[in-house]
């Protein structure tokens, strides 16, 4: 009910951006707010958004996935796992914007002295410490889940000589594949959503980034920065940016379904 | 039938209730005022903490001021849920037919916008307005280009990249400065304009004048735009800037002091940016505290009509005004502080003078 409230309001919102601009709204790179010339676009946003949430992706999953194995099937119970496990827990606990100023005071410097980047802000920084935000959403469910696969088909591959490896590659993947799958997909609209620390470390560029390096920005970023004096056209379109954003998190929701149910099935 | 008296208890008390609040909202207009609320822009706020919290200790009321920006605060005030709103760009007619009331502008104070930069060695640079346009721009992209060196012989100028830093949000602060930077460059005016948010052609962005100035300490090659207040507390270093007179100019309480001497229109709606006087700091601009005319409104009381009026006259006071210097604003000056009583007295309560 919530959810369809707030999607009517969203539409509602934004009907004045899609009269002007039409579809264009989400195909155009231009966001100019200047009185006067006004034109708005959505697209280098989109694109920042999904740049950075799929980096992130990319750069959390060997970790979360190798937690995720340590922790539902290695050391299942010890003392090691649980600290491990409390340390996880504690890395959902950290507000943003910890992790924003941890970036800007931390990882910025090393971006620089890597020479990646002159300034050390843009679309890889912030996918970085996105990155490891995102870590807990995806290893404790893909941990449950391996967690739950049944000992007796585990033991059953056992007694017919299977390495550890095999155990992992051949029965636990493809009974906790949808699983894992749905804990990636959770941590990746964790990512789309992040607003605060990908404010302080993109670099809040309103253009198409070039490449990985490049200077970016996001939607949610977009709409806290500018939510605050926005009025007219500009307001309205930020509420279709918050329309779109809740749209793409839609489609992602329905791909995670869909996927799940072919593995299942 | 216990729960019958229950029942009729509850229905008695509730009306009882109802009716007292009836009675309250019928003597709302006595009420006393208990406290005095304002919203708007960040620029001026540290000159608005300190004399807001002077004015709480010294008169026993409670005034509290939120850094919203200009924009929130015009919106605030079109809301009708602050006693009074700021911001850095005065409304233009347009945007006050829009309000739905007359608005009164009211200028508390003299502020800045430097140009602060984060070089090795912090040498003292000084900028014409076609180096300010090519830096921001992105014409000129390197610290040791020519076009700087020639205006600053005895710098020693780095061979780094410039890295542009402006607000990613929208801000009066940034209208003050892409106002300046319409007036003297022409192409800049045909290409970016002015206002609260801009295209910009280059740079990274970050949120409120906090946010940039962390933002430029912490780039090595930086150079952006914020309040002087900012840079000051920070220790970065701020450029000189050539005014429409030929001087290079630094920012300080008495070249600011000095952009606001030509004239003021009776609504003192006016921007002071490119200033014609000698001594005078090109990006200097008045801040506003706005207020409706006819303070009866949502229910306010005469008192906390009254109160709100006292409060602006106070700021425009010899107390108030003797703090700007402090916090690296400039004092209003005298034809501004009478222009300003002026308008005062234009506050109405029920149609009736306050």
């Amino acid at each position: 009910m919530m959810a369809v409230g707030i999607l009517a309001t969203l539409i509602v919102g934004s009907i004045p951006t899609f009269k002007e601009f039409g579809f264009g709204f989400i195909f155009s790179s231009d966001w100019n707010p200047t009185e006067g010339r006004e034109s708005y676009g959505a697209l280098p946003f989109i694109i920042g958004t999904i740049a950075t949430s799929i980096l992130a992706l990319a750069f959390t999953f060997p970790f979360a996935f190798s937690i995720a194995l340590f922790l539902g099937e290695y050391y299942k119970k010890g003392r090691m796992s649980s600290i491990l496990k409390s340390m996880i827990d504690l890395l959902a606990g950290i507000p943003s914007v910890v992790y924003g100023l941890w970036g800007f005071y931390t990882i910025k410097p090393i971006i620089v002295e890597l020479g990646l980047n002159a300034q050390g802000f843009g679309i890889f920084t912030s996918a970085f410490v996105l990155a490891i935000m995102i870590i807990p959403y995806a290893s404790s469910i893909s941990a449950e889940v391996i967690n739950m696969v049944p000992s007796n088909l585990k033991e059953a591959a056992y007694s017919l000589g299977a390495t550890r490896f095999e155990v992992v590659k051949n029965v636990i993947i493809p009974n906790a594949g949808s699983g894992i799958f749905a804990g990636f997909i959770l941590a990746f609209g964790r990512a789309i959503g992040e607003t605060m620390a990908v404010t302080m470390l993109i670099g809040n560029s309103n253009k198409i980034p070039t490449n990985l390096f490049d200077l970016g920005n996001t939607m949610a970023s977009l709409i806290a920065n500018q939510f605050g004096e926005a009025e007219g056209l500009k307001y309205t379109s930020l509420v279709a940016m918050g329309l779109l954003l809740f749209v793409i998190t839609g489609i992602l929701n329905l791909i995670g379904k869909m996927v799940m149910r072919k593995f299942t099935a | 039938m216990k729960k019958f008296q229950l029942l009729l208890v509850a229905i008695i008390s509730i009306s009882l209730i109802t009716s007292c609040g009836n009675s309250g909202k019928k003597q709302n207009s006595e009420k006393k005022a208990k406290a005095l609320t304002g919203a708007g822009a960040t620029f001026p706020q540290p000159f608005y903490n300190t004399i807001f919290k002077t004015y709480t200790k010294s008169k026993g009321l409670l005034v509290t001021y939120g850094g919203i920006g200009s924009g929130g605060g015009i919106r605030s005030l079109k809301d009708k849920i602050v006693d009074f709103g700021a911001t850095d760009a005065f409304l233009s007619d347009k945007k006050l037919a829009d309000m739905p009331g007359n608005v009164l502008h009211i200028p508390s104070c003299l502020g800045a916008v430097v140009a602060a930069y984060n070089l090795p060695g912090k040498p003292e640079l000084k900028f014409t307005p076609e180096l300010m346009e090519g830096i921001f721009m992105g014409k000129i992209t390197k610290w040791n280009d020519a076009k700087i060196a020639k205006i600053n012989p005895d710098a020693k100028l780095p061979d780094l990249a410039i890295t542009v830093v402006y607000r990613s949000d929208g801000s009066g602060t940034t209208f003050i400065f892409s106002d300046y930077m319409s007036k003297v460059s022409s192409e800049w005016k045909e290409k970016i304009g002015a206002g609260k948010a801009l295209q910009w052609p280059v740079g990274i962005a970050a949120k409120g004048n906090p946010g940039v100035a962390g933002t430029i300490s912490s780039t090595k090659g930086a150079i952006g735009y914020i309040g002087s207040e900012y840079a000051f507390a920070q220790g970065i270093p701020i450029a000189s800037i050539q005014n429409q007179a030929g001087n290079f100019i630094k920012p300080s309480v008495q070249s600011v002091s000095a952009a606001a001497a030509g004239d003021i229109p009776n609504d003192t709606r006016v921007t002071l940016t490119n200033t014609t006087a000698v001594d005078g700091y090109p990006i200097s601009s008045f801040t506003w505290l706005i207020v409706y005319k006819e303070q009866s409104y949502n229910g306010r009381s005469k008192d906390q009509a009254e109160q709100t009026k006292l409060l602006l006259k106070w700021v425009l006071g010899q107390e108030a005004q003797s703090k700007t210097s402090k916090v690296h604003y400039a004092p209003l000056p005298e034809k501004a502080v009478v222009k300003a009583h002026k308008i005062l007295d234009l506050m109405t309560y029920d149609g009736r003078g306050l």
